[in-house]
């Protein structure tokens, strides 16, 4: 006994429709059985609430007098999109601002018009016969605007890896904070709330399907970026209009030392017309799997430590070699409960009625990698390879007089196999000159946790192990972990010379 | 009960002493020594012994403080997502059965993992 949406509007109009969260589905289905759940129930509402860095709005702010072609844009401080004319842009949630902390970004311009304050506009232009002005610096707000609508290139991803990281070192995330030694797991989306996991085939969900974005009646404008519903990664781009979105569900936030992003709530109401859609929606969150990947491998393909259900990650523990390690949710449940229940409530209130995809989405879709036509710049092609060393046994004279002869601040020690064992600096000798009570040979004052590179690790990994250390070497080491040379931070400016290597 | 006691860098081995001498035994939840603002611990100990280990603490030449309250929870600025719950060491974050986010300040020992964790600037620790 197939449902028309038709006749399901109808019933939404009557205010007869039964409508449910996805969350309920599954009790629902085992009680009444997959017939009994398609007659009883009308439409099933989905929801989701977490960070969707991929987010933004188109604004219009209006001609001014005289009238400028906006080149460059700043929204307090933070850079927006001049390649539109005259006075559009587009504001991108992830731009830091220029001026103010980096904890400050293009999602929080967007939460301050959504809660109503006051936005500096600063913009240039190289002025025109039609359009002279060259300067303009004003405040506005929301209401102030033509148009400010949201077009989200990627939201609502189906599912997501979860995070680990198996390094020595504490790592700052999209995925949050990420403890050493696989400390924690984090996670990101709502599992059985997930619009697209309840809908895997995309036969109810595509362009023009009426959507929650943002707390506005908003819709899917087609496939999101980066869609991949093939691995059951698909995404969607999605539209509201801003002036009808609450902070109750869109958030600015900051991830610490990975810059702003937009917590945004996307719900989708979906139909149940068949026996097809009862057993989609019926999905509980023991049948979606997550991968934990490992963030301590710095490259795009990180390798998968376990394979675990949003089921397992929502009790809060999971195991990992082991060892129990406790997870953290980055998206939030209770918002996403949310999402699903306002729409609910809207159905149930007649606000919004349903329809089926203007145009379908591909379920087959693959996502493709970048396609790279230079080689990345290796750490052995400005590495030094006369590298000046010292035995760990000798004596702090020794050490300054070849830190002095090798021009270096940085001397790596050895051990008797020639082994990497520490590094000492001249501050460490220095140390020990002033203090000379204890400190007698190099491996009293050198430093043995030593931060190394290999020859063949791309340049920008290295670099970013020099910042993040806040060091000024690496040691280059083999396999059997022997020094073979030098990276030293200034010779990342090798990089940048005219004729030098990379670029 | 939690106390925050600030050394002087030539102190004599003042927590040790008191243990010694009072015989109740404290608890170093954390400690950390600075070369421009000497050495600091936050130790626990029972409520009913509060008192005379402040007091001995004192005598010896600590300045010592009670410590009222721990990490503060903005609940406007959250959105209860979790971040927080899996980078705490003494597990202060939870959710109720509601996915709501719980916080016990009492077990706080204000470590600031949290603070950086938070998405939403949330969580703050305007003490240490």
């Amino acid at each position: 006994m197939d449902k028309s949406i038709d006749e399901i509007n109808r019933r939404i109009r009557e205010g007869s429709a039964r409508v449910v969260t996805a969350d309920e589905m599954p009790a629902i289905v085992s009680e009444l059985g997959e017939e009994g759940a398609l007659k009883e129930v009308d439409v099933v509402t989905t929801g989701t609430f977490g960070a969707m860095c991929s987010s933004g709005a188109f604004l219009n702010f209006g001609h001014a007098e005289p009238p400028i072609k906006m080149e460059r844009i700043w929204l307090n401080d933070v850079d927006a999109y001049g390649g539109i004319a005259a006075v559009d842009t587009y504001i991108g949630a992830t731009n830091k601002s220029v001026t103010r902390a980096e904890t400050y970004g293009g999602a929080h311009v967007i939460e301050d018009f959504i809660a109503g304050k006051a936005i500096e506009l600063r913009a240039q232009s190289s002025g025109s016969d039609c359009y002279p002005r060259r300067n303009i610096t004003t405040e506005i707000r929301l209401e102030d605007l033509n148009q400010a609508i949201m077009v989200n290139p990627r939201n609502a991803y189906q599912r997501y890896d979860g995070a680990t990281n198996t390094s020595d070192d504490t790592l700052y995330t999209y995925m949050g904070t990420l403890l050493p030694h696989s400390g924690n797991v984090t996670y990101s989306g709502a599992g059985t709330l997930n619009p697209l996991c309840n809908d895997p085939a995309l036969r109810l969900i595509g362009s023009g399907v009426p959507i929650l974005l943002g707390g506005a009646p908003g819709m899917v404008v087609g496939e999101g970026t980066q869609h991949s519903s093939a691995g059951n990664f698909g995404t969607l781009m999605t539209t509201a209009d801003m002036n009808d979105m609450s902070t109750d569900f869109l958030r600015a936030a900051y991830m610490y030392r990975y810059g702003p992003t937009l917590y945004m709530g996307v719900g989708v109401p979906l139909p149940v017309l068949d026996i097809e859609v009862v057993r989609r929606t019926a999905i509980r969150d023991e049948d979606i799997p997550v991968s934990i990947k490992d963030y301590g491998v710095p490259s795009r393909s990180r390798p998968v430590i376990t394979q675990v259900s949003y089921a397992d990650l929502k009790t809060g523990r999971i195991e990992l070699n082991g060892e129990e390690v406790r997870t953290s949710s980055l998206s939030s449940y209770r918002n996403a409960l949310k999402v699903a229940r306002t729409l609910k409530q809207w159905i149930e209130d007649g606000q919004m009625t349903l329809c089926l995809p203007t145009r379908r989405l591909d379920p087959s879709k693959q996502v493709k990698p970048m396609r790279e036509t230079r080689k990345v710049v290796l750490v052995q092609e400005i590495m030094q390879r006369k590298v000046v060393t010292v035995k760990e046994d000798e004596e702090i004279p020794e050490a300054a007089r070849k830190l002095l002869k090798g021009e270096t601040n940085h001397l790596p020690v050895l051990n008797e196999q020639g082994r990497l064992v520490g590094v000492v600096t001249t501050f460490d000798v220095a140390k020990a000159v002033a203090h000379p009570e204890r400190r007698v040979r190099v491996r009293d004052v050198m430093t043995r946790n030593v931060i190394t590179t290999r020859s063949d690790e791309p340049i920008d990994i290295a670099a970013q192990k020099l910042d993040h250390h806040r060091i000024s070497a690496l040691p280059v080491v083999d396999a059997q972990n022997q020094c073979i040379a030098i990276l030293h931070a200034s010779d990342l400016g090798k990089l940048f010379k005219p004729g030098g290597q990379g670029v | 009960m939690k106390l925050l006691v600030k050394l002087s860098h030539k102190s004599r081995p003042i927590i040790a002493e008191v243990v010694k001498d009072t015989g109740v035994l404290i608890n170093v939840d954390r400690a950390r020594s600075d070369a421009h603002e000497g050495e600091e611990a936050l130790v626990d100990v029972p409520d009913e012994s509060c008192k005379l280990i402040s007091e001995k603490m004192r005598s010896l030449g600590a300045e010592v403080s009670i410590l009222e309250e721990g990490i503060r929870h903005d609940r406007d600025e959250c959105v209860d997502c979790g971040s927080c719950i899996s980078v705490c060491p003494k597990e202060v974050f939870s959710f109720n059965s509601e996915w709501e986010l719980q916080v016990e300040t009492k077990r706080c020992i204000l470590c600031g993992r949290c603070v950086i964790a938070c998405p939403h600037q949330a969580l703050s620790n305007n003490d240490i």
